[in-house]
């Protein structure tokens, strides 16, 4: 994820949180953070301290797991939050929501002529408008907004490229168009019947008006309890944290976690009964099948391609297979599974197995609050021996790429189909149209491979390391270098 | 003449406040001073304990500590140092 000072704001956030509660200060410090942080005679970073206070209690109650819909009590206060966090038994069901107050209610119009405007002779934009919105006034193109139907003709005609496209950047960023202006009110809604969860309006917000509502504080309660909890944790993780996979799980083992299980493990499983499932959709005489462990994407196809449902394989994602094994395991721990996903949540509330789910950010947070410096931890042997493709699950392609490793070494024999896999690197508002292509069997392949984050798990909303140096840390993982 | 030494913390405290992005310092040095910095990665420099963890990211160049590190203050201090040698 891009460095920015929101990003920065919600680490600082967490980072505390689990100081105060790990030292047991929380309930009597929580209500003071907003007043420490943004002081009287400080610096506010919006229009004033009071706004900003207003913004982080509602930042802290998402760290508490609570959404800003929750809210009946303006006055109710944090450390009463707190309480119903601790004494709640499952996590809520929704997962993002939009702060109202922190929203900049972006502009509406979307085409705007810059000071780049000439003025020139031959106005290609006042004859290319189909609506006739444009006119030059004071030797500068201007446009009438109430004429203006957005087609974007003027942009393309420019020859300054002096006019520009203002996007609204969470509608941009939703591939769904689930996030939207609510007319009468005015304020920025997300529509749950829509939302694929896949975070993405959350990151490319520049204001930080999304919030999600973290699990950290259950997490932490059991931890602190001294119960069972295990850390599953997703392929992804290498390349997150300066270190290598056995001081991660040395640093969990610190952190609090009975122990480490690689999603990866996981994986395994879902590529050799995903590759079966291939083989028999074959021959069945499907002309398609899509893969079924990103949660965003088969929550996209499951609201809005239908014609492409009935392709998605059946198989379980790694964490659903991960954690049934850890459960068969160890029937009394609790699983948390951790990785770079928002969608992940909503895929866990369906999953019994799965009791709860951390992002990569919030257990960086952990470490930072608990002092636990991953890179200088003395290393832990791994139990489990993975296999190096399942580990490659968390860049773009890594799923196919596993599949056929797979049907090569355990079908040499059998007669298989001729394989073109296709893949989606990235759901926006094109590549969903595409998919409904893909359903209707409109466009080449027989395999399909979509992740919604770019770059695949490792691009996900809530990673930490730098996608590039994050993909390059997964293949050597894949390639055996853990 | 000796290097000086650019230690960039990749502590986790440091890396998820931001040390993440100083990885890429090598990339936007000047052209003169490639050859003056000698630029690794260090583990906890023992900067962030207790609540210091906000002024995160650190750096040691030579023996200063730059806290809340970014590309261009690192830059700055180096061009500093040489500067004073
Ligand atoms: S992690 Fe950088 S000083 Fe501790």
């Amino acid at each position: 994820m891009q460095a920015n000072d929101a990003n920065r704001v919600r680490r600082e956030l967490l980072i505390k949180i689990v100081r105060e509660f790990m030292q047991g200060n929380l309930a009597e410090k929580i209500d003071r953070i907003p007043y420490e942080l943004r002081p009287r005679d400080g610096q506010s970073s919006r229009c004033c301290v009071f706004k900003d206070r207003a913004v982080i209690k509602y930042r802290l109650m998402a760290i508490l797991g609570i959404g800003v819909e929750n809210e009946t009590d303006e006055a109710k206060p944090l450390s009463e939050y707190l309480q119903d966090a601790l004494d709640r038994e499952l996590p809520d069901e929704d997962i993002l929501s939009v702060l109202d107050v922190a929203c900049s209610h972006c502009i509406t119009s979307r085409y705007l002529i810059t000071n780049a405007c000439r003025g020139c002779f031959a106005r290609p934009c006042t004859f290319n408008c189909p609506k006739k919105a444009i006119a030059v006034v004071n030797g500068q193109a201007r446009i009438n907004y109430d004429l203006c139907i957005d087609c974007g003709k003027c942009t393309q005609v420019c020859p300054y490229h002096a006019i520009i496209r203002v996007p609204i950047p969470c509608e941009e960023a939703c591939p769904v168009n689930a996030i939207r202006r609510d007319e009468e009110t005015d304020r920025q809604y997300i529509d749950f019947k829509a939302c694929i969860s896949c975070g993405k309006c959350m990151t490319a917000c520049p204001f930080a008006a999304i919030l999600e509502r973290s699990q950290i504080i259950d997490v932490l309660k059991l931890i602190k309890a001294g119960r069972k909890v295990i850390a599953m944790v997703a392929p992804a993780i290498v390349g997150q944290f300066a270190g290598k996979l056995g001081q991660i799980a040395a640093a969990l083992h610190h952190a609090g976690f009975a122990r480490m299980e690689e999603v990866a493990y996981g994986a395994e499983m879902t590529t050799t009964h995903e590759t079966e499932e291939f083989l028999e959709r074959m021959k069945k005489g499907d002309h398609i099948m899509t893969t079924s462990c990103c949660p965003a994407y088969v929550e996209a196809v499951k609201l809005h391609v239908p014609e492409l449902l009935p392709f998605v394989s059946d198989t379980p994602s790694p964490m659903r297979y991960t954690a049934e094994a850890v459960k068969k395991q160890d029937p009394d721990a609790f699983t948390v599974f951790i990785g770079p996903c928002v969608a992940k949540r909503k895929e866990a509330v369906a999953d019994q197995n799965t009791d709860y789910v951390m992002t990569f950010e919030e257990l960086g947070a952990m470490f930072a609050a608990m002092q636990i410096d991953v890179s200088s931890q003395e290393a832990l042997p791994l139990d489990r021996d993975v296999k190096g493709y399942a580990r490659g699950f968390a860049t773009s392609c890594g799923v196919s790429a596993a599949i056929l490793e797979e049907l090569h070494q355990s079908h040499p024999e059998i007669e298989m189909p001729e394989i073109n896999k296709q893949f989606i690197n990235g759901l926006d508002h094109k590549t969903v149209k595409q998919l409904a292509l893909y359903g209707r069997g409109k466009l080449p392949g027989n395999f399909l491979e979509v992740m919604a984050c770019e770059g695949g798990c490792v691009g996900g909303p809530c990673a930490i390391g730098k996608v590039t140096l994050a993909t390059a840390a997964v293949k050597k993982a894949a390639a055996g270098e853990v | 003449m000796d290097k000086i030494k650019v230690e960039i913390c990749v502590g986790t405290t440091c890396f998820i406040l931001g040390a993440s992005e100083l990885q890429e310092l090598e990339r936007f040095l000047p052209e003169g001073l490639r050859d003056k910095v000698d630029i690794t990665g260090a583990t906890c420099l023992g900067m962030c304990k207790d609540d210091n963890y906000g002024q995160a990211p650190f750096v040691r160049v030579g023996n200063r500590i730059v806290s809340n590190a970014s590309i261009s203050s690192v830059i700055e201090q180096i061009e500093e140092q040489l500067k004073h040698r």
